[in-house]
């Protein structure tokens, strides 16, 4: 089965019904998108599928064929963290940053639709996704960051 | 960068362990330094347990306490750098070994920054003194003339020598002394800045940098199946799901139910249809969740008295106000459900790679669990989510160890699924605090008593192979021992149930339940969070009955100095003698030093209420804080920040809802918490002590960030809600009553 990822057209060995999440972290070994609750409850799991941040834990292999799959590290500028992830580092946006990388996804999809959100847009857009540490307010610094110098 | 990669290649390659011994400081070795020797290096004096110098001049620091998304790491690397001279790029952090670093016991209790900073401390600033001794001979010049920059050692004639060198093919081992004195504050250059969390660029690219992400050669997939109430097995046919795709093996072990499978999707299948194949004996039903406050304070207890200072003059009170306050069961919820790797290897080592905050002693527990040489069982740690108190993570590596052991040679991978970590995680217990003050005809309090109703703060598997759900299930059972309170200085149930105020009559009781209905243990700030709430409510009702302000009133009865500071910064910060009062909106103010002796924080927040739905909005929250000397003020901000912000969503969303048989908040569907949205901002005034011990700052928050929004609610629209969670429904029906 042929997936397009991160801008590569790799070959998986999976049965097409398989969560897209298993596959990205067991067969491509890709991190980032991580289990959190394997009902779309979370949003740890997030990856872009074109330009919408979709949970992968619900996702099947059969739903994205011919689409563009866009993890963690697809995100990255010549091997240099993104413009996000770069907010993210200058904000220390994070504690244990395990719900981190679907949280840059998802912000990831808000700046492609609306490049220059507010606060209140940027909160909205986040509340299908969970942090338990308690860093909400400097993830929506380190969005607005990236959304200033873009 | 903390990689894990790199770890590995240390572990399995071995770097060029350097141990100190040199001749330049015997007589200060037989001075009984030991006792002089602070924090963890008490126990673990030897210099070599903590520093390592490699041949490429940089440095490995080991620790045995584990980072949670604090940032101890990243404030022991900023230690270890500055003492000894070297760029914090430099120095390499590996933590929470069995087989290499020492054991700091339990990561745990805000007491990281107590214990491990000041061990680190003293053993970079004797290490470095150590080399420059030895740069001194090398070089024929004395110590006085050398200086150092990111480990390397010059003259002012030139000459140099680095660390590398300097230690390449020695043979070092010596304890600390205790002689030899760490930087002046003055010459700090790490200590005390914001530095950048050294783990946290490899999360944000999206590098293998969590144990979910460690993918070893020929890895496999298990996951273990357990009754909702872990009741004994009455049958399973296993035969048709050992014939299913991928599965490699069902293990049964007494009650203990895992399976095996190739790839992780198989895994997850197989284990739902063991589910439906086992047919499971009927266990006694729970205390009904709608009484378990009425039952806590029935059941038979150990009473004790936490604190007795009775009144010279006995004249009675003019008033008597008695309330009750009470705290549901909450979860640690972690947003990364717990996993674990575990493999039997051919030389007999069973190899656990885990994200425990107690790796040695959970391993112990293991060992013993699998009776085995505690030897043979080595614990790695590797980063997990956030756990905030022991969580279900020593239960996945010891279930992983089941597995392991059951189908050696291969490592195994054990992932909970997101109801597995709600149901059967230890829960944050529930509490019934009872507050009673004595009154002069003034509102002033003369009399002050609280007595405490919980079961254990504390199951962890403290070496005791009982406290794991897998032990249980063996045939015959390991018994779970009788778990024991948490005693004074820390304390658990009873945690922070002592005020820092001065009253003339002060009395403080514990009564510790034993059953337990529910699985419990410790979740962030164990009492402190229940006890908090009562004590700051408390006061501040009695507060307002006076008609005093709640800032004044609590400067009224305050003698320490640094909880008057963050009391009064607090206010200052938040506004509060300008504060203008509006309809439905209003203000609160709590205070607490977490444990009696661990950071002062002072928490004042507004809310904003809609009468109508019960709806409560934290509009802003200011806290003030004094962690002692600070060495890292972004990482301390970052602690209270989130403190507040977890303590926000216990104390307005969570409480555990069970029925007779199971745990019915398996989802987060069923056990909401706070949403980007409905978080406030939020500012943090620290107040820096410098040369002051460091004190943690993990647990400071939480307490009276809960006080404080039951004051404000107060403030707002006249209604006390003793009864965590503050649910609109709540509101709404205390705003009707």
């Amino acid at each position: 089965m042929q997936l397009n990822v991160n801008g590569a057209t790799v070959t998986v060995e999976a049965d097409a019904s398989t969560p897209l999440l298993y596959v990205l972290l067991n067969d491509l070994k890709l991190n980032g998108a991580k289990y959190g609750c394997g009902a779309a409850q979370c949003g740890s799991c997030k990856v872009l599928i074109d330009d919408n941040a979709v949970p992968s834990c619900v996702t099947r292999l059969s739903d994205v064929i011919g689409k563009n799959i866009t993890t963690l590290s697809g995100l990255l500028v010549d091997g240099k963290p993104g413009k996000l992830q770069q907010a993210f580092i200058d904000e220390q946006a994070a504690q244990c940053a395990y719900c981190v990388a679907g949280i840059i996804i998802a912000a990831e999809a808000l700046l492609r639709k609306n490049p220059k959100p507010t606060d209140a847009e940027i909160r909205a857009a986040l509340d299908g996704n969970l942090c338990r540490c308690g860093a909400h307010n400097r993830m929506v610094r380190a969005v607005l960051r990236a959304s200033r110098e873009a | 960068m903390q990689d894990i990669s790199r770890r590995k290649f240390l572990q399995t390659a071995g770097s060029l362990t350097v141990t100190f011994s040199i001749s330049g400081l015997p007589a200060l070795a037989q001075e009984g330094g030991a006792k002089r020797l602070p924090g963890s290096l008490k126990a673990f004096p030897k210099i070599s347990s903590w520093i390592r110098i490699n041949a490429d001049n940089s440095v490995t620091l080991l620790i045995g306490k584990v980072e949670l998304g604090q940032g101890i790491l990243t404030a022991a690397a900023q230690i270890c750098a500055d003492e000894l001279d070297v760029d914090i790029e430099r120095v390499e952090v590996i933590s929470g070994d069995t087989f290499v670093t020492p054991d700091e016991g339990v990561t745990a209790g805000s007491a990281s920054m107590p214990n491990c900073a000041p061990a680190v401390q003293q053993a970079s600033a004797e290490a470095r003194h150590i080399l420059l001794d030895l740069a001194a001979k090398k070089l024929g010049v004395a110590p006085q003339n050398l200086s150092v920059n990111n480990g390397v050692i010059t003259t002012n004639t030139g000459l140099r020598a680095s660390y590398g060198e300097l230690v390449l093919g020695e043979a070092f081992n010596r304890e600390a002394t205790g002689l030899v004195k760490p930087k002046a504050i003055a010459d700090h250059k790490i200590i005390g800045k914001s530095m950048p969390r050294i783990d946290l660029p490899a999360k944000i690219v999206g590098e293998a940098a969590f144990l979910q992400e460690l993918r070893h050669d020929g890895m496999v997939h298990g996951r273990v199946v357990r009754a909702a109430q872990r009741g004994a097995i009455v049958s399973v046919d296993t035969a048709p799901i050992e014939a299913m795709p991928g599965v490699l093996k069902v293990v049964r072990n007494g009650s203990f139910l895992g399976i095996i499978a190739a790839r992780e999707e198989q895994a997850i299948a197989a284990a739902e249809a063991l589910r439906s194949a086992v047919e499971w004996r009927k266990p006694s039903p729970f205390v009904a969740s709608n009484l378990v406050y009425d039952w806590l304070e029935k059941q038979p207890a150990q009473d004790s008295t936490v604190k007795e200072i009775v009144r010279n003059n006995s004249a009675p009170p003019s008033s008597v106000v008695e309330r009750t306050y009470l705290r549901p069961y909450q979860m640690h919820a972690s947003i990364g459900p717990s996993a674990a790797i575990a493999e039997m290897k051919p030389d007999g080592v069973l190899v656990i790679d885990t994200h425990s905050q107690s790796v040695f002693w959970t391993m112990e527990a293991i060992a013993r669990m699998l009776k085995m040489d505690k030897a043979k069982v080595h614990g790695r740690h590797f980063h997990g989510a956030g756990c905030y108190g022991h969580n279900l993570a020593d239960d996945a590596a010891a279930d992983a160890a089941m597995l392991a052991v059951a189908f050696p040679g291969r490592p195994v991978r054990l992932q909970y699924s997101r109801a597995d970590e709600n149901c059967f995680e230890p829960l944050g217990p529930a509490m019934v605090v009872k507050a009673r003050a004595g009154l002069d005809a003034d509102g002033g309090i003369l009399d002050w008593q609280v007595d405490v109703f919980s079961t254990p703060h504390n199951t962890r598997p403290n070496r005791e192979a009982g406290f794991l759900l897998a032990a249980a299930e063996l045939d015959p059972p390991i018994k779970m021992p009788v778990p024991k309170n948490v005693p004074a200085p820390n304390y658990g149930a009873e945690r922070n149930a002592i005020v820092l105020y001065d009253f003339p009559a002060h009395r403080v009781f514990n009564h510790f339940i034993t059953a337990m209905p529910l699985r419990v243990s410790a979740l962030r700030g164990l009492g402190a969070y229940g006890n908090v709430f009562a004590t700051e409510s408390f006061l501040d009702e009695i507060a307002h009955e006076a008609k005093a302000d709640p800032v004044e009133y609590r400067l009224r009865y305050m003698k320490d100095e640094r909880a008057r500071a963050v009391i009064s910064k607090a206010a200052e910060a938040f506004g509060w003698a300008n504060f203008q009062k509006s309809a439905g909106r209003g203000r609160g103010i709590a205070f607490a030093q977490y444990k009696n002796l661990a950071c002062y924080t002072a928490v004042a927040l507004e809310v904003s209420i809609d009468p109508t739905t019960g709806e409560i909005r934290v509009v802003r929250a200011v806290a003030a804080n004094d962690s002692g000397h600070i060495v890292n003020p972004d990482g301390v901000e970052n602690q209270i920040e989130g403190g507040i912000i977890q303590s926000l969503s216990w104390s307005l969303k969570e409480e555990v809802r069970f029925d007779a048989h199971r745990i019915l908040s398996d989802s987060w569907a069923e056990y909401p918490i706070l949403r980007f949205s409905e978080v406030p901002p939020i500012e943090v005034v620290q107040i820096d002590r410098p040369g002051a011990p460091y004190l943690g700052t993990g647990e400071g928050s939480q307490g009276p960030t809960v006080a404080a929004l039951a004051n404000a609610i107060f403030d707002a629209v006249g209604v006390r809600l003793r009864q965590l969670p503050f649910t609109p429904e709540r509101l709404k029906a205390a705003l009707n009553a």
